[in-house]
């Protein structure tokens, strides 16, 4: 046991910070910071940044562009990067397609599509949800038929996450409607660009459109876009479950909120000190600092584990409630921390315009509606309670 | 960045497992405190001769471990086997008595020669390690002991006794305490012991005029401060992790029996209500293994920076077991109440280690004000 960084790993760390410094734009990471809206061109910006270094996949292997970094390494990147108010790394394409593709697809589907990942050419999203299947994801209905050297598919996605900016979209398809429901669905990847293909925003609880339904009217979808072998969908949307999660806990994310929220308890002011100094706000920031601490840990004994070859199980979903929780416990202090100050909607401010100042202090524009985002948390990527059932499953053998 | 333990270790922790498997078992336990008495006389001696009170001290020391992860890997598993013999307090004695380089005593805590306890609690103290009120007076070159010390654990077992006793400074000062060996039979010093709820044994300990000869004083005058919050540090780390090896036995018997009773026709472990409590629980053990590993890793580091984490994971560890406690029993119903069963022992215990050297409200302040500094 040794808890330790080695010279390798802090030579590691400076050099990812040394980066940062020197390559991630301030007005970029002062939106970041401020917890404001980040446009299609930031994100773009900010994947062509790290791939010109040749950090944007850090869990891809070598020969396909990537870092094949360990667990510790992932971390220090993640750590660093949240630290400098980087902005996150689109996962549809990166984290979630691309295993699929190198565990399932075909050598030329990898070469197709994998280099456009890291290019920027394709914006992936993903099409697992509809409206009558959400945390019960077997339930997929949507429609493609064989016809030919085409599936034609017909049907309905939604809450498909920043599918407004898209041109492909990977998606979960019912191929044999007479299977039971795990059987008959496959993976298939859509040109967004095919005819028949419509996206309709979603605007959610923080005024914001990051959602949307993305209806599918026949899609004439060549059968060369079909991922591995044709009713074997779940078995690949599963292997996304368990396998290649290394950012569920999100340690970084809370460690930079943590920071932030100490920062607007030391300086606004309850009682005529500041609110930080009040016992009992003070006493839960601390013991959500403790759980991150603990829980960081949590993530690298896991993630190190998974990486030694161990099969994860339970681990991801433990890693998926605790690091939600811990996620959404300090957007509800930074919240509160505001005060009154949280109520203004400031819209203007959050998307950017150059005239809009901030009300209230530093953060409070954010804090609102970043509360009320986050409560998607816990639903998305399979509910918390669906995780506990997988938990439970795999110790009680019932 | 290794997060698997030495072979040194592994070993240690293998030997230790089948030993208490084999002899430790839930009957022997109930039997030892059914007969009243304190511990196994028997089984401490064994477990001093397999070497677990040396794996607590450095090599210099006499030992050959001393480190938080030697701590760890062994309360982990006398917490597991629901251990009562008095390793506590061979750590916390044993670690004070190190520092002041009196090595001829931390031999026989090793060898398990002689059990000697600290006696630092006080009435009006409750967590506070800075509160004392027992006064040590300057009479000539002897100092004279007067005060009453609480929940001493092994106080009545013990051959000698150290004993916290203010030389100057008010009753909350951190200088101006400090520490005497005071031999068991000191004439004025009266013990009475009395069972823990958990089926270890505290005392409570009055010094009237008890007089002390100037050899009697461990390290410097007014300076006994420092030693015993190092040596509560180490006992802190230890108590976590015993509270860790508590709730995976805790856990373990409550899925057999979620997979055993059956009501309505099924096992209860069908029930959704049931297996949802159960993943939270299992999510927040392994916070609390990993809180110990944060212990146990800066427990050597420098005051702070120690103070901060076994105070912040004695904390989860506090909060952890009242839910593996609860929730455990809760689970199994009335069965999980009663003495026979294992449960309710655990239950004690993991109850129990919340109420020595801090409960998880007075280390969450302590947390917040080492993170201040």
């Amino acid at each position: 046991m040794d808890l330790t960084y080695s010279t390798k790993d802090e030579a590691f760390r400076a050099e990812i910070r040394a980066w940062l410094k020197d390559t991630l734009p301030k007005d970029l990471s002062e939106k970041v910071r401020l917890g404001k809206r980040l446009s299609k061109a930031d994100i773009e910006l900010w994947h062509s940044l790290l791939n010109a270094r040749g950090w944007l996949a850090p869990n891809w292997p070598r020969a396909y562009g990537g870092c094949e970094w360990n667990a510790v390494q992932r971390h220090i990147f993640e750590e660093e990067c949240c630290l400098a108010h980087a902005p996150r790394n689109l996962p549809f394409g990166l984290s979630m397609l691309a295993p699929v593709l190198l565990a399932f697809g075909s050598e030329a589907q990898r070469q197709r599509f994998l280099p456009r990942i890291l290019d920027g050419q394709d914006w992936w999203c993903q099409g697992y949800s509809e409206p009558g299947a959400g945390s019960d994801l077997a339930a997929v209905k949507t429609r493609a038929v064989r016809e030919d050297d085409h599936y034609v598919v017909n049907g309905q996605k939604t809450w498909t996450t920043l599918g407004q900016h898209a041109n492909w979209i990977f998606c979960l398809v019912r191929t044999d409607p007479d299977a039971i429901k795990q059987e008959g669905i496959s993976f298939l990847l859509i040109d967004m660009n095919t005819p028949g293909v419509t996206v309709r925003p979603i605007v959610l609880i923080d005024g914001e459109a990051e959602v949307n339904e993305v209806f599918f009217d026949d899609v004439r979808v060549p059968v060369e876009n079909l991922v591995g072998e044709e009713n074997k969908g779940w078995t690949y949307a599963k292997y996304l479950l368990t396998h290649e999660r290394t950012n569920i806990a999100g340690v970084g994310f809370s460690n930079a909120a943590l920071a932030t929220l100490k920062k607007v308890a030391g300086q606004v002011q309850s009682g005529g000190r500041p609110l930080a100094d009040t016992q009992l706000f003070a006493a839960r920031m601390a013991q959500v600092e403790i759980d991150l601490m603990a829980m960081a840990m949590t993530n690298l004994r896991m993630v190190s584990a998974a990486a030694s070859g161990k099969a994860p199980g339970a681990e991801s979903s433990m890693l998926k409630i605790k690091g939600t929780v811990i996620r959404q416990e300090l957007t509800s202090l930074l919240r509160r921390a505001n005060g009154p100050d949280a109520q203004p909607f400031q819209s203007d401010f959050l998307n950017g315009g150059h005239n809009a100042e901030e009300l209230g202090p530093e953060h409070a524009a954010g804090a609102g509606p970043n509360y009320l985002n986050m409560r998607k948390l816990s639903i998305f990527g399979g509910s918390n309670e669906v995780q506990r059932t997988i938990i439970t499953k795999s110790i009680l053998e019932l | 960045m290794d997060f698997n333990h030495t072979e040194e270790r592994v070993m240690l922790r293998d030997t230790l497992q089948r030993f208490l498997g084999d002899s430790y078992t839930h009957d022997h336990r109930r039997a030892v405190i059914a007969l009243e008495r304190a511990y196994d006389e028997t089984v401490f001696s064994a477990l001093a001769e397999l070497g677990v009170l040396g794996a607590l001290f450095t090599e210099e020391q006499g030992g050959f471990g001393g480190h938080g992860f030697d701590l760890s890997v062994v309360f982990e598993e006398l917490g597991r086997a629901g251990v009562i013999e008095p390793l506590l307090s061979a750590l916390l004695s044993g670690s004070i008595l190190a520092g002041m380089g009196r090595d001829e005593l931390v031999a026989e805590i090793i060898t398990g020669e002689q059990i000697i306890a600290l006696a630092h609690g006080e009435t009006d103290a409750r967590y506070d390690l800075n509160h004392v009120a027992t006064t040590a007076q300057a009479q000539g070159d002897e100092r004279v002991l007067t005060g009453t010390k609480t929940n001493v654990l092994f106080g009545a077992q013990a051959g000698h006794l150290i004993v916290s006793a203010r030389e100057s400074g008010d009753v909350w000062d951190e200088a101006g305490i400090s520490l005497f060996l005071v031999p068991i039979d000191a004439e004025g010093l009266t013990v009475v012991d009395h069972p823990n709820l958990d089926g270890t044994s505290g005392a409570t300990v009055t010094l009237q005029q008890v007089r002390l000869d100037p050899a009697a004083r461990l390290g410097q005058a007014g300076a006994g401060f420092a030693a015993i919050e190092a040596a509560v540090a180490r006992a802190l780390t230890a108590l976590s992790a015993e509270a860790l090896g508590a709730m995976e036995v805790a856990r373990d018997l409550t899925v057999a029996y979620l997979k055993e009773r059956k009501q309505f026709g099924v096992p209860i472990g069908k029930f959704q209500a049931l297996q949802h409590r159960m993943a939270d629980m299992l999510i927040e053990i392994e916070q609390v293994r990993s809180g110990v590993i944060l212990a146990a890793g800066h427990l050597d580091g420098p005051r702070p920076e120690r103070e901060r984490h076994v105070s912040a994971f004695k904390n989860l560890a506090g909060r952890v077991a009242a839910l593996v406690a609860e929730e455990c029993i809760q689970m199994h119903g009335g069965i999980g109440m009663t003495d026979e069963y294992a449960l309710s022992h655990y239950a004690r215990r993991l109850t129990m280690i919340d109420h020595q050297f801090g409960d998880v409200d007075h280390h969450l302040m302590r947390f917040t004000a080492f993170g201040a500094e």
